[in-house]
């Protein structure tokens, strides 16, 4: 039999034949090449990720260079740096440690991004740990703005400023990203929460999105404004923060559990309907298996990298193994 | 020929390179088996991409910014994508990197 796999028949099989490393799945499910390439690489290191969270371990070398330097790669080779801000909150204290490390590091062109965030553009590769080292000690940690993971959850001011404001949204926002920051998804997640129907925080183009309104919390998913432009379609409505949380969690699970690599949440649901989702998720003893598998992942993966790599043994692989433009000459 | 030890394997990541600094622009030491080394131009022919961040599969590098596959024995780009990276030679001894000595820049005496 020589027919190819799809990608779901690969997650199928990783799950069912436990394969639970690379090598494995190239040896067991046929492989003709002798490991991979650029596009099968980080797919499958993604499933096994997202499969064998505490058996798998992370292969650097499978994943694109943003992934595997924690920042965006630009045209011209330099990279671009976003450290997270917590449901677009910001403090002085951190403005200042981000100015700093601009003046410092010379950085051409400091950017507000639609996410809510602050970036720094035309960073040098080698000046990587170095910046981040500082940014990490003003409290700060990466923003994953160049993941296939949660990148942000963009809040309005919601009952805390705003008069039209029904529900805490920019609280809840924070909790959300604070909770589902770190995590590996098959293509980038963005959330936003709006306090009113209004809805400044424009949560109804998110992969997920929350309009809070007096009587609670409607929870969209599917909500796109990339290549294609979506509108979120609506997965539920829940009475308190805690079911949103719960709800937002499990989604974001089971997207994780069975969507192909580089499809967004409304390209998978598009292949598995709605309708599957919503029951999926409405079996109470599914979503909560659906939150442990997901805590268990967060408890390996929701880890800074950028304090990681900022300490001296990681740190010097971002340097040249070697310059010989300073050989002394003869 | 002569050669100049430029690190130990294990400081390039297995299907990895690293970037060396010469007098004749940057190279790209790949690893690409445990004991398999291979060394060329760091610049992508297309548009000048940095090879050492690419993809590294088989004896091949896809490029990071436009997913050129470049082929490190020969140095030709594969596939429909037409261009071509100078090589260099490269070796593993007793666990070192060896890279041509002509990368130095001058002339061997
Ligand atoms: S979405 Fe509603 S609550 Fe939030 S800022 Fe706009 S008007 Fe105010
Ligand atoms: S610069 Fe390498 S593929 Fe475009």
């Amino acid at each position: 039999m020589i027919q190819a796999l799809t990608h779901e028949d690969v997650r199928r099989l990783i799950k069912s034949q436990e394969l639970q490393s690379q090598e494995a799945v190239w040896q067991e499910l046929g492989w003709k090449t002798r490991n991979g390439c650029h596009v099968c690489r980080p797919a499958i290191n993604y499933y096994l990720i997202a499969d064998w969270p505490v058996e798998y371990q992370d292969d650097p070398q499978s994943r694109f260079v943003n992934e595997r330097k924690h920042a965006n790669i630009q045209k011209d080779g330099t990279f671009s740096v976003v450290p997270r801000m917590w449901g677009g909150i910001t403090t002085a204290n951190e403005l200042r440690a981000i100015a700093d490390a601009a003046d410092k590091y010379n950085v051409p062109t400091v950017k507000v991004t639609g996410g809510q965030r602050i970036d720094l553009l035309g960073v040098k590769g080698e000046d990587l740990p170095a910046i981040w080292d500082d940014l990490t000690k003003a409290g700060m940690v990466s923003g994953h703005a160049y993941a296939k993971g949660l990148r942000t959850v963009k809040t309005c001011v919601g009952t805390d400023h705003c008069r039209f404001g029904t529900q805490d949204s920019t609280g809840l926002g924070i909790k959300l990203e604070k909770k589902l920051w770190g995590s590996w998804t098959p293509h980038k997640v963005k959330m936003a929460v709006s306090g009113c129907p209004r809805n400044c925080a424009e949560a109804t183009c998110k992969d997920v999105g929350i309009v809070c309104v007096d009587s609670g919390f409607e929870i969209g998913v599917g909500g796109a404004a990339g290549m294609d432009v979506k509108e979120v379609q609506p997965l539920v409505k829940v009475a308190t923060e805690d079911e949103a949380m719960e709800w937002v969690v499990a989604f974001v699970q089971l997207y994780r559990e069975n969507a192909k690599y580089l499809d967004r949440p409304y390209k998978w649901i598009a292949k598995v309907g709605l309708e599957w989702v919503q029951e999926t998720l409405g079996d109470e003893a599914e979503r909560a298996r659906l939150v442990a598998a997901f805590d268990l992942s967060q408890s390996i993966y929701q880890k800074d990298p950028w304090a990681e790599r900022a300490k001296a043994e990681e740190a010097k692989k971002f340097a040249p193994l070697a310059d010989l433009t300073l050989e002394a000459a003869e | 020929m002569s050669w100049i030890d430029i690190g130990a394997i294990d400081d390039i990541p297995l299907r990895g390179a690293r970037k060396v600094k010469t007098k004749l622009g940057c190279v790209a030491v790949f690893r690409t088996d445990e004991a398999t080394v291979f060394a060329t131009s760091n610049t992508c022919p297309h548009k000048g991409g940095p090879l050492n961040e690419g993809i590294v599969h088989d004896n091949k590098v896809t490029c990071p910014l436009h997913n050129w596959v470049l082929d490190l024995e020969s140095g030709e780009a594969l596939g429909a994508d037409e261009g071509r990276i100078e090589t260099y030679a490269a070796r593993v001894e007793n666990g070192r990197v060896l890279i041509e000595a002509s990368l130095l820049g001058r002339q061997a005496a």
